[in-house]
């Protein structure tokens, strides 16, 4: 009997030394340790044999059985871990030099631009107002006191339309409307109007890098009480260093504009030199931006507000040209044009 | 326009200041000076009055002389000279060696076999003039060795106003009202304006002169004999050519040299030719030659200047060739007048020709200056050629007078507006400098405003404080915020919408927002085979192509993606822009803002990119209104869309947009394999769509059931109608597992949701749901699959 343990011991040996996974090694410790294993066996034939046999058997049995069991116990961690290690490797490490694959939706470089302007201007109490494309002869013209006749309607080309009506040229052609609309409020809460009105403008011109028959401008106004020309410089110089993001110094002349008196054209130190001079300042270390000035008395007065008890500035500035030189856009054109090559890339700025 | 300094300082004396500084200055506080300034005469030296004292030819040379000059060094020297007016005797401006012009430097050198030591100049080559048929003739008796820079005025610095920055300055076309400014600016005086007494001529004879329309407001007149001088004196002649204007004879330079210093256009008649004026229009057009050799078709609005009934010259814009001074005129009558600025105006762009003289009548000038500019006329002629004899009394008819402007404002109005405190010293000073008659009573000023001011550009209070403010400069002004109350800012709502759409459609749906033009291009349609539809048009379009505005943003949308198609297989784009669907009852454009969307797939199916783009615009809607679309079948009216596919987009019983899928003959045009669908929904009636508040439910304990039912059916509507006609409350949500099309038939395979918020259902009880539902939609032909 005693041979039988010696022989199932080496048995045991052999077999664990040629276990690959731990399906098999449960088979081994079934066909060992089981119910029905050579080991439990073993020690059911134990009975058989005398008292002495049995002491010695039984011993020598137990040792082969905690042995084995031993052994499956090591194997198995042995095993777990080349699992898990194999599990590991199964995964290669992947390549994250590949270049990153992604379609992004993009907004028009004109919306980021005057999403920009937007903010800055609601964050100071502006309302932001739409208005129409086509417009009338009183609304563009008439009611901004540039009547008819006038040199200033020389300097731009109109589209007319059939009806009499214009596609408007300024985007000064919502001021009248935004007087009436806001009056009341002004007059009897003496709440300011405080509008800013962005869109589309047109010009009858011949189109190339420079020049473009469709624009947008963004005009301002604000009309209150004791609104002064200091103020007006303020909330340029203030509203100018916000949308360039830097502090921004500025510099009127006095510009002809019908619509306000009196009108000023503001430049600003170049951008790109800072004030000392360069080619896209022509070297004179400013920049022409935009045209501003005091609300005309007689544009107040058709818009219903006695220019006697309050007065207002008024600006306009051009997205258009302010997208081009935020973006680096050198052919206006490229901003109808609906080539996605270059509008594509406008996918969001921040805000 | 450009302005010279010397001329300047000839009214204002800026001795001692540094004139670029001051030039600055002026472009701050009065007009735009354009970035180059020009230093005449800066690269110019060692150039002296020699007098030729031989000549003798050259042995070889045909064109070039041997010359000794005397340049008043006490010595002769030795100049090759190739120019055609040498002659013994003659002075001229000479450039030693080592003198500088421009760039060069005069060297010693052999020329043509013999030694020259300095160079004979032309006006040109010194920089004065545009004359380079021979040597400068110099005629003054001046000692030989004189700097040429003595003798003339060559150094100068001329700079260039912006003319567009003086359109509402009538004033400032000429260098005495520019000099005002400097002096105002350097708080220096004006001198007054050189001119002789006219009324001496009072007793002479009057000129026959009429004004016989009201489109001329003065007009004044002088006639003078004995002209013998032809030629304008040297300094004169180089302030024109400084100033862009080329000499021509003495008259000519001289009425030129006058607008330029005036602002005051003038004309010189021959007096053969001109000797009953009258001013007038014609009732039937005519053709008129003008003195530059134009014949120009007059019309019946010209205003024309007549010797009786004979036109001499186009009022305002130029004269005619038959009256014009020539070499042998000894007599001319001069005119100086003023006329209605928009007739003027109106006139140079009908004929095409807009002059020196009309581009300054069509800014109001001040009828004032007529008679002035005569008597400054008259001394400077008299200087020049002292012969000239006056044989008219000052002949002058005023027909329109500019009313008197004079305002009346106080120190509060100017520190209201100003929004600082400007002195009344200030006030005063400024406003007397700028040659405002000012009183002061304490706080409280009278101002008269003076003629040149006052024939549009200053008749409000307001047009006051930019004079007293861009002297004062905006530079100096303390800047100070607003106060005002607070009251809160609302956005108007369709501009709410537009924003979150591009948001929702750029961020999710990851397609891109383009621009375009609210026409129809002609061409661009047409490639497409896209009708260009009946629409308002432009009245004064220039290009064909652009004739009619859009009634749609789709056909531009297709001309967009043609473009694109290159760009990817697969790309959305849309944009919110503006369309004019007609004209309106009273006439008026009906103008609407309309969002619009495209998609361009070559990897999906139609009907697939279809559905997509519906689900994204009922996600759009679902997004900002929550509520669901229905959509109905549209006819096509339109040459891009499909008859089929083309679905009315419907939210709350309202028509919002439409949905299509590009006629067969523009998708193939612009691509042969790819979809191509749109969508195009108005902004204003999603706008006005009242939201639905979110409504929250309190999720179920009990768990659902899903039950999948396959039917052979052609649309899901043919059965969930059927389905929600039973209106079981325990079913709770109907929806699409698949669909299964064959080729032969189609089935749709729903799946049905049940629950109970109080219960867990049987499946006996929702089976007896399912079972009367089958019943239902096999009494309308619909049954399950087998």
């Amino acid at each position: 009997m005693i041979d039988i343990i010696s022989e199932l011991s080496t048995k045991f040996e052999t077999e664990l030394s040629n276990i690959k996974n731990s399906e098999e090694l449960e088979n081994i410790r079934v066909s060992y340790l089981g119910k029905k294993g050579s080991v439990t066996a073993a020690m059911k034939e134990m009975g058989k044999l005398s008292v002495e046999e049995k002491k010695e058997f039984g011993q020598k049995i137990n040792i082969l059985k905690n042995s084995v069991a031993d052994k499956i116990a090591a194997k198995k961690e042995e095993l777990a871990a080349l699992e898990l290690q194999r599990e590991i490797d199964k995964v290669p490490e992947f390549d994250i030099s590949l270049p990153e694959q992604f379609d992004q939706g993009s907004y028009h470089p004109i919306t980021l631009v005057q999403r920009q302007c937007e903010t800055i201007f609601k964050s100071m109490g502006f309302t932001v107002e739409d208005y129409s494309e086509v417009v009338t002869d009183y609304e563009c013209f008439e009611s901004v006191n540039i009547p008819k006749y006038h040199p200033a309607r020389d300097m731009q080309d109109t589209y007319y339309l059939e009806n009499g009506q214009l596609l408007k040229s300024q985007t000064t052609a919502a001021q009248n409307a935004i007087y009436k609309k806001y009056r009341k409020q002004l007059i009897e809460d003496g709440t300011p109007i405080k509008a800013i009105f962005p869109g589309r403008c047109f010009r009858n011109e011949a189109t190339d890098a420079c020049h473009e028959n469709t624009f947008f401008q963004m005009e301002g106004v604000m009309v209150g009480k004791d609104i002064s020309i200091s103020n007006l410089i303020y909330f340029m110089k203030t509203m100018l260093s916000e949308v360039f993001r830097r502090d921004i110094k500025v510099r009127l002349r006095p510009g002809f504009f019908p619509f306000v008196e009196p009108g000023f054209e503001l430049d600003i130190n170049c951008l790109n030199c800072g004030g000392k001079g360069c080619p896209s300042c022509k070297h004179s270390g400013w920049l022409e931006l935009c045209p501003c000035g005091m609300v005309h008395p007689k544009v107040l007065e058709e818009g219903g507000i006695d220019p006697e008890k309050y007065t207002g500035f008024a600006f306009g500035l051009g997205l258009t040209r302010l997208a081009m030189m935020k973006y680096g856009i050198k052919d206006i054109r490229d901003l109808n044009s609906g080539n996605l090559n270059s509008l594509a890339q406008f996918t969001d700025d921040e805000q | 326009m450009f302005i010279s300094m010397n001329w300047i300082s000839d009214f204002v004396d800026l001795s001692g200041l540094d004139k670029m500084d001051l030039i600055a200055k002026f472009s701050l506080s009065t007009a735009e000076v354009e970035n180059d300034i020009f230093h005449k005469g800066e690269d110019l030296s060692g150039v002296v009055v020699a007098e030729i004292k031989s000549v003798e030819e050259h042995p070889e040379s045909k064109k070039l002389h041997l010359l000794k000059v005397d340049a008043g060094d006490g010595k002769l020297t030795d100049v090759v000279c190739g120019a055609p007016n040498v002659r013994v005797g003659m002075k001229t401006a000479f450039a030693k060696v080592g003198a500088q012009i421009g760039d060069i430097t005069i060297a010693p050198r052999p020329l043509a076999g013999f030694d020259s030591f300095g160079m004979c100049c032309s006006e040109k080559e010194i920089g004065i003039s545009d004359n380079n048929d021979g040597i400068m003739d110099i005629l003054e008796d001046v000692a030989n060795g004189t700097d040429i820079k003595d003798l003339y005025e060559i150094d100068d610095i001329i700079f260039e106003v912006d003319n567009k920055s003086l359109t509402n300055r009538p004033d400032l076309w000429g260098h005495y009202g520019i000099a005002r400014e400097f002096a105002t600016i350097a708080k220096r005086p004006l001198k007054e304006l050189p001119t002789i007494d006219l009324s001496q001529y009072d007793n002479l004879e009057k000129i026959d002169l009429k004004i016989e329309d009201e489109l001329c407001q003065r007009y004044s007149s002088i006639k003078v004999e004995n002209v013998e001088k032809n030629v304008a004196p040297m300094n004169m002649r180089i302030r024109l050519y400084y100033c862009g204007m080329r000499g021509i004879n003495l008259l000519t330079d001289l009425t030129n040299y006058l607008m330029l210093e005036m602002g005051q256009p003038m004309h010189a008649f021959d007096s053969r030719k001109v000797g009953k004026i009258r001013i007038k229009r014609f009732d039937k057009p005519f053709t008129f030659t003008t003195l530059d050799g134009v014949e120009r078709n007059i019309d019946e609005n010209t205003l024309m200047i007549c010797n009786d009934n004979t036109p001499v010259a186009i009022a305002g814009i130029m004269g005619g060739l038959d009256s014009e001074i020539v070499d042998d005129t000894t007599t001319l009558t001069l005119e100086s007048a003023t006329f209605n600025a928009a007739s003027i105006r109106k006139s140079a762009v009908r004929l095409a020709h807009r002059t020196d003289a009309s581009a300054r009548y069509e800014k109001s000038l001040d009828p004032e200056m007529t008679t002035v500019a005569i008597a400054r006329f008259m001394k400077l002629l008299l200087e020049i050629d002292p012969g000239v004899k006056v044989v008219s009394a000052l002949t002058d008819e005023y027909a329109f007078h500019y009313p008197k402007v004079a305002l009346d404002f106080d120190k509060a109005f100017v520190d209201k507006y100003t929004g600082i405190q400007i002195t009344n010293e200030h006030i005063v000073d400024t406003l007397t400098a700028l040659g405002f008659g000012v009183t002061q009573d304490g706080d409280n000023f009278h101002v008269d405003v003076p003629s040149y001011r006052a024939t549009k550009d200053i008749s409000l209070k307001a047009d006051i404080i930019e004079e007293i403010t861009r002297i004062y400069g905006y530079d100096n002004f303390e800047l100070s915020t607003t106060t005002a109350p607070l009251y809160p800012v609302r956005m108007a709502e369709d501009k709410n919408v537009e924003d979150r759409i591009k948001d929702i459609l750029v961020k999710r749906f990851r397609i891109h927002e383009v621009h375009s033009y609210v026409w129809q291009y002609a061409d661009e349609y047409k490639k497409l085979g896209m009708e260009v539809e009946d629409n308002i048009k432009l009245a004064n379009s220039t290009n064909p192509n652009i004739e009619t505005l859009r009634n749609s943003i789709i056909p531009t949308q297709l001309c967009q993606v043609n473009y694109n198609t290159g760009y990817a297989t697969d790309f959305g784009i849309f944009e919110v822009g503006h369309v004019v669907e007609g004209i309106k009852a009273d006439g008026l454009c009906d103008e609407k803002k309309k969002l619009c969307i495209t998609l361009f797939s070559k990897t999906k199916s139609l009907e697939t990119l279809y559905l997509e783009l519906r689900d994204m615009i009922a996600e759009v809607v679902d997004d900002i209104r929550h509520k669901p679309l229905t959509y109905k079948k549209l006819e096509a009216k339109h040459s891009y869309e499909h008859p089929k596919n083309l679905n009315a987009i419907v939210l709350d019983e309202t028509v919002i947009g439409k949905l299509g899928v590009a006629h067969p003959l523009v998708s193939k045009k612009i691509d042969k394999k790819a979809s191509i669908v749109f969508a195009e929904i108005d902004i204003e009636s999603l706008a006005n769509i009242v939201a639905e508040p979110i409504k929250y439910v309190e999720p179920s304990k009990y768990p659902s059931i899903e039950v999948d039912l396959s039917f052979v059916a052609e649309k899901f509507s043919e059965i969930n109608d059927t389905i929600k006609e039973s209106a079981e409350s325990i079913l709770r949500k109907v929806g699409v597992a698949d669909i299964y099309n064959d080729g032969n038939s189609k089935s749709i395979t729903v799946r049905l949701l049940f629950g109970d918020d109080e219960r867990t259902l049987t499946h006996e009880e929702v089976q007896t749901v399912v079972d009367k539902i089958i019943e239902k939609l096999k009494t309308k032909g619909i049954n399950l699959k087998a």
